[in-house]
């Protein structure tokens, strides 16, 4: 017998006393998929638990957006910065206005090319309100996962129809990325520690920056 | 801690002796709890970071609990549905292997630790290479793959921050969600100073003990290895049927390297950590973080559903692990453990576990989960497994924190109770039943109660002037009184006051 056919025997003996019912008959759910939390205002909540994670947060009209991308990267000093080959022509020329050298991903970088990178910038694909996350599904306008967890800074535009309050909303607009075999990253502030006597270092291995620009 | 590396031919640092691993071949040599707890008490700074760890995350966790209006109900769908999926396995395995085929990862089947490692070493070197990166995992410790590994010549990197620690320090886990909370800021300053220039980049001259600074020398350290690792190995919080959607939760980002930057990826996942849809990945989303860190999520999530060109690890292997789940899923009473998702709530409520660590438990799962879960997987016949139910008061505290409403006191009394019966069935002399017949006697009538009650008072009056407690005792309640104080009986029972100052009216 293979290991296969073992495991799955053992499990049906396991189980001698469980019913021949369809799982969901065995046992019901008293539950509701997809459902929104109630928030008084979900934009709002979501800037302040992305500044609660130590994220910073730019809230600017989607005309603005690129005076925002130019701005930030300046204060910041990004010198290099790689970007998807799907992002905005507008973000491209605006971050070339802020004195960044752009760098495509075409051939793409190696693991150590990127190290050398300063930042990274992508758009994103749904924003949690009541977590403070962004989810990423790395689509053209984001890019492969290594581009966003390299460069020690990752700025990510996201837009106000994009942010949805809770998570049970984001899992249902995540799911056709899913069933298109997307991988997805779900970002919380920036990398961070509590692993030395549960004191928090923010930035160990992913990006020490995450800059948003929460364009409406 | 005595292993002297320059001697040594090992690619890793050496842990120290013994194993905690569950379904090794050989006895776990790991002696009574008691024995273990008894030496870990004196070690107080230990206790103490443990106790502030233990307190800060519980404290926090009440708020981040309080947020969420329908906690109450999250919770219990989170435990209807690992009960669908336990009482159903065989179908969602079934569908989960199948998917996962789709998309195009290998699916693997090992029925124990052995096996788990014997698959595993066998694909990291048909890519000839002699070290892999790997994301902290429990399951990984539970088959103690490190050290299978390291017996075949390959290297495994632990690259989140506390295992680095830990490994580093020659060391185990003492919690599972914050491993090396044992150690204070100079005693990581010191292991990394001693240990981490023999095994890659070294730490920079004249560190301070910072945590900053000690996490940016353990970010370049790793780094290094991150960037030419061919191999990342991961273990699973999450395995989704539906899509074939493997998801890991992670803080620092190590995860993410070590799913990203690899061409091959290992997942290592028991056997208990699928769940049926995509849409069940709400309910284990709001419970998780909010239940193990005390955020309200964790910085970090992935999931990857198969190979994605141009993206990511190119051949991607899933191991699915018995080691010991289906024997915890043939006791119909002792099943619900395995709805465990390993948030650690349950450890940083616990006032025992609070007091010993992770250390005492002899097994990879500690506290109020570690003492129902390891005699069901490792079965009740060492010392070690015999005593862990008995680690517990029984005060509760644990079953109201658990995301996912798990019974950890009544299976407690039901393992002590199969315990209890082992040892009657092995014709052992057995203390219980004798103390029980005059127990019995006692109980039987008022007459006999009260007898016993002045006896009592009576002997307590003479012995004990000074004292409210009673201290040791002789042997048989020796065992019973070693580790607790008993309060002195009082000078006059209730039914004898009442007697007097109510003249025996009823
Ligand atoms: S038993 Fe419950 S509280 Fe304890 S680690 Fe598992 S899920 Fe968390």
């Amino acid at each position: 017998m293979s290991s296969r056919d073992v495991i799955f025997s053992r499990i049906r003996t396991a189980l001698a006393d469980v019913p021949n019912l369809e799982p969901e008959q065995d046992i019901p759910l008293n539950w509701e998929y997809g459902k929104p939390l109630p928030l008084p205002d979900v934009l709002e909540t979501f800037v302040q638990n992305c500044l609660d994670y130590k994220a910073e947060v730019e809230r600017v009209p989607a005309a603005k957006v690129p005076e925002a991308i130019t701005k930030m990267l300046k204060e910041h000093k990004v010198r290099t910065m790689v970007v998807p080959a799907g992002i905005d022509d507008g973000w491209r020329k605006a971050a070339e206005k802020g004195g960044v050298k752009l760098i495509d991903d075409d051939p793409p970088k190696t693991h150590q090319e990127l190290n050398e990178i300063d930042a990274v910038m992508t758009a994103s694909r749904v924003g949690i309100a009541d977590t403070g996350t962004i989810v990423l599904d790395h689509v053209a306008d984001q890019g492969r996962r290594a581009l966003s967890l390299v460069p020690d800074l990752h700025l990510c535009v996201i837009r106000a129809d994009q942010v949805v309050s809770d998570v049970p909303e984001a899992v249902q607009r995540l799911k056709p990325s899913v069933q298109a075999g997307q991988p997805l990253t779900w970002i919380s502030g920036p990398s961070a520690t509590s692993d030395i006597e549960l004191s928090r270092v923010e930035g160990v291995h992913g990006p020490r920056n995450l800059l948003i620009i929460l364009a409406e | 801690m005595t292993i002297n590396l320059s001697i040594s031919p090992r690619r890793t640092p050496a842990p120290p002796p013994g194993t905690i691993g569950i379904g090794q071949p050989e006895p776990v040599a790991s002696p009574a709890f008691r024995e273990n707890a008894k030496r870990q008490l004196q070690n107080t700074q230990m206790r103490k970071n443990l106790r502030h760890a233990t307190t800060t995350i519980r404290n926090k966790r009440l708020l981040r609990v309080a947020e969420v209006p329908n906690w109450e109900e999250v919770r219990s769908a989170g435990a209807a549905l690992k009960d669908r999926i336990g009482r159903h396995l065989d179908k969602y395995l079934a569908q989960a292997e199948e998917n996962l085929t789709k998309a195009g990862a290998h699916v693997h089947w090992a029925r124990d630790a052995e096996e788990a490692n014997r698959i595993i070493t066998g694909i990291v070197k048909s890519k000839g290479v002699d070290e892999v990166v790997k994301i902290k995992s429990m399951v990984t410790q539970e088959i103690e793959m490190n050290e299978a590994l390291e017996a075949a010549g390959i290297a495994a990197w632990e690259t989140d921050l506390a295992e680095l620690i830990v490994q580093l320090g020659h060391d185990r886990p003492s919690h599972i969600l914050v491993p090396a909370i044992h150690r204070n800021r100079e005693e990581v300053r010191e292991i990394f100073n001693k240990e981490m220039g023999q095994y890659g980049t070294p730490p920079p001259d004249k560190m301070s003990n910072d945590p900053p600074i000690l996490a940016g020398a353990a970010r370049r350290h790793l780094r290094e290895k991150f960037l030419r690792a061919k191999v990342g190995i991961s273990g699973s919080n999450m395995v989704i049927c539906d899509t074939g959607t493997v998801c890991i939760v992670e803080s620092e980002g190590n995860g993410r390297m070590c799913l990203t930057l690899p061409e091959t990826l290992i997942s290592v996942v028991g056997v208990e950590k699928v769940i049926p849809t995509f849409d069940d990945l709400e309910v284990f989303m709001k419970l998780l973080p909010r239940s193990s860190t005390a955020e309200r999520m964790n910085p970090y999530t992935s999931m990857w559903t198969g190979t994605t060109d141009g993206d990511g690890p190119q051949e991607l292997h899933v191991v699915f692990v018995d080691n010991g789940r289906t024997n915890a899923l043939a006791d119909p009473e002792g099943r619900s453990a395995l709805r465990c998702i390993r948030c650690s709530a349950c450890m940083n409520i616990c006032p025992i576990f609070e007091r010993v660590g992770g250390h005492a438990y002899g097994s990879v799962y500690p506290g109020p989960i570690g003492i129902i879960l390891t005699p069901q997987m490792r079965g009740i016949n060492s010392a070690i497994d015999k005593s862990l139910p008995y680690a517990s008061t029984l005060c509760c505290a644990c079953a109201d924190a658990c995301p996912v409403k798990i019974p950890i006191p009544d299976i407690i009394v039901h393992l002590r109770n199969k315990i209890a019966d082992k040892k009657k069935h092995d014709m052992h002399p057995h203390l219980e039943p004798t103390v029980m017949v005059p127990v019995n006697w006692m109980f039987n009538s008022a007459k006999h109660f009260e007898f016993v009650q002045k006896a009592v008072s009576f002997a307590a009056g003479t012995a004990l002037k000074n004292t409210d407690y009673l201290g040791p005792m002789p042997w048989p309640a020796s065992p019973w009184t070693r580790a607790r104080d008993i309060p002195a009986p009082p000078a006059e029972s209730f039914r004898q006051w009442w007697k007097k100052n109510r003249g025996g009216r009823r």
